[in-house]
């Protein structure tokens, strides 16, 4: 079980941090493309699942997935985006989504980034100290391994 | 837990100094919503993320949500609710106390400062990033001679999402 990589946007689509841990194929395009497919991808996607909800929706598009990896989103009131590629064995990972936006054990996007006032907001993070956490975080998640099942 | 005396002082110390800096009651408040404001674009992040709240469905659940569990959680307060307007798009917060204002009397010469404006960029500020254009003012204030202190919003439109604009 694995986390393949994670992407941060904020509301108005800029990619504000992108990790990775065990990427076997690349997109074979630019980041910047990259970044700018996955944003308006989800945009059309929640759109979609909003316009063609058979039921009042709460939640919305929460994740996706394929014969080999599962894609899953998280997203704030205020626009803040979450996005984690992982293999199929991982359940939900909306909580850990939350976590990783917020709480107070660990307090990542939100005690490093916005409660730091040097840290411009809508700009790539160039926090090390959210990076270093987000890494140890992510591979201490309990489905983490370093080689893909 | 903070103490609160310290942050009533600091808060004391910022409007003082204003004052000093600007000498001029008007571009003071001004210079306190902006303030206010900047606080507000981030402090909404960490409120989202310690109250799990969701998105409020409409005005009155932001009313009843400011009201209850972000004043409660900043400030240590909980205004009430009233004066809805009959559309249902303008309310009045009550404040009984204000922990801004403990120990504060405004001079003579000071009649059209609003002291507290902070607050009203923080809501302005806070509501905008969840896509709520909104006009805050102190409506009331004990420190200018009212009984009570009151806070007007009024919810002015929507803020659509809008696709990032793209090179293609």
């Amino acid at each position: 079980m694995t986390v393949h990589n994670l992407y941060i946007f904020d509301r108005n689509g800029s990619c504000l941090h992108y990790g990775e841990w065990n990427r076997k194929k690349q997109a074979g395009i630019s980041k910047e493309e990259e970044f700018k497919l996955m944003y308006g991808m989800l945009f059309s996607i929640r759109s979609f699942c909003s316009k063609m909800s058979p039921l009042d929706m709460k939640d919305g598009f929460l994740t996706f997935q394929t014969s080999k990896y599962k894609l899953h989103y998280y997203e704030t009131a205020t626009g803040i985006k979450i996005i984690m590629n992982t293999d199929l064995g991982v359940p939900n990972a909306k909580d850990i989504l939350h976590q990783i936006y917020s709480t107070v054990s660990m307090g990542l996007y939100v005690e490093y980034i916005v409660k730091n006032p040097l840290c411009v907001l809508g700009e790539q993070l160039s926090s090390d100290l959210f990076s270093t956490r987000l890494d140890l975080y992510i591979r201490a998640l309990p489905f983490f391994s370093p080689r893909a099942a | 837990m903070t103490n609160a005396e310290l942050f009533t002082l600091t808060y004391g110390a910022l409007v003082t100094q204003l004052c000093k800096d600007y000498e001029n009651d008007e571009e003071v408040n001004k210079q306190l919503d902006k303030m206010g404001y900047n606080i507000g674009v981030r402090l909404i992040e960490d409120f989202l993320a310690r109250s799990s709240v969701g998105r409020c469905q409409d005005f009155r659940e932001t009313a009843d949500v400011i009201a209850k569990v972000a004043f409660k959680m900043y400030l240590g307060i909980t205004p009430s609710v009233t004066n809805w307007s009959p559309a249902g798009d303008e309310f009045s917060l009550i404040l009984e106390s204000n922990p801004l204002v403990d120990f504060v009397e405004l001079p003579d010469n000071h009649s059209s400062l609003v002291y507290s404006n902070l607050l009203c960029g923080v809501l302005r500020g806070a509501l905008e990033m969840v896509q709520m254009a909104v006009e805050v003012k102190f409506s009331q204030d004990t420190l200018r001679g009212d009984n009570v202190t009151e806070i007007r919003m009024k919810f002015i439109k929507r803020m659509e999402e809008n696709l990032p604009a793209g090179d293609e």
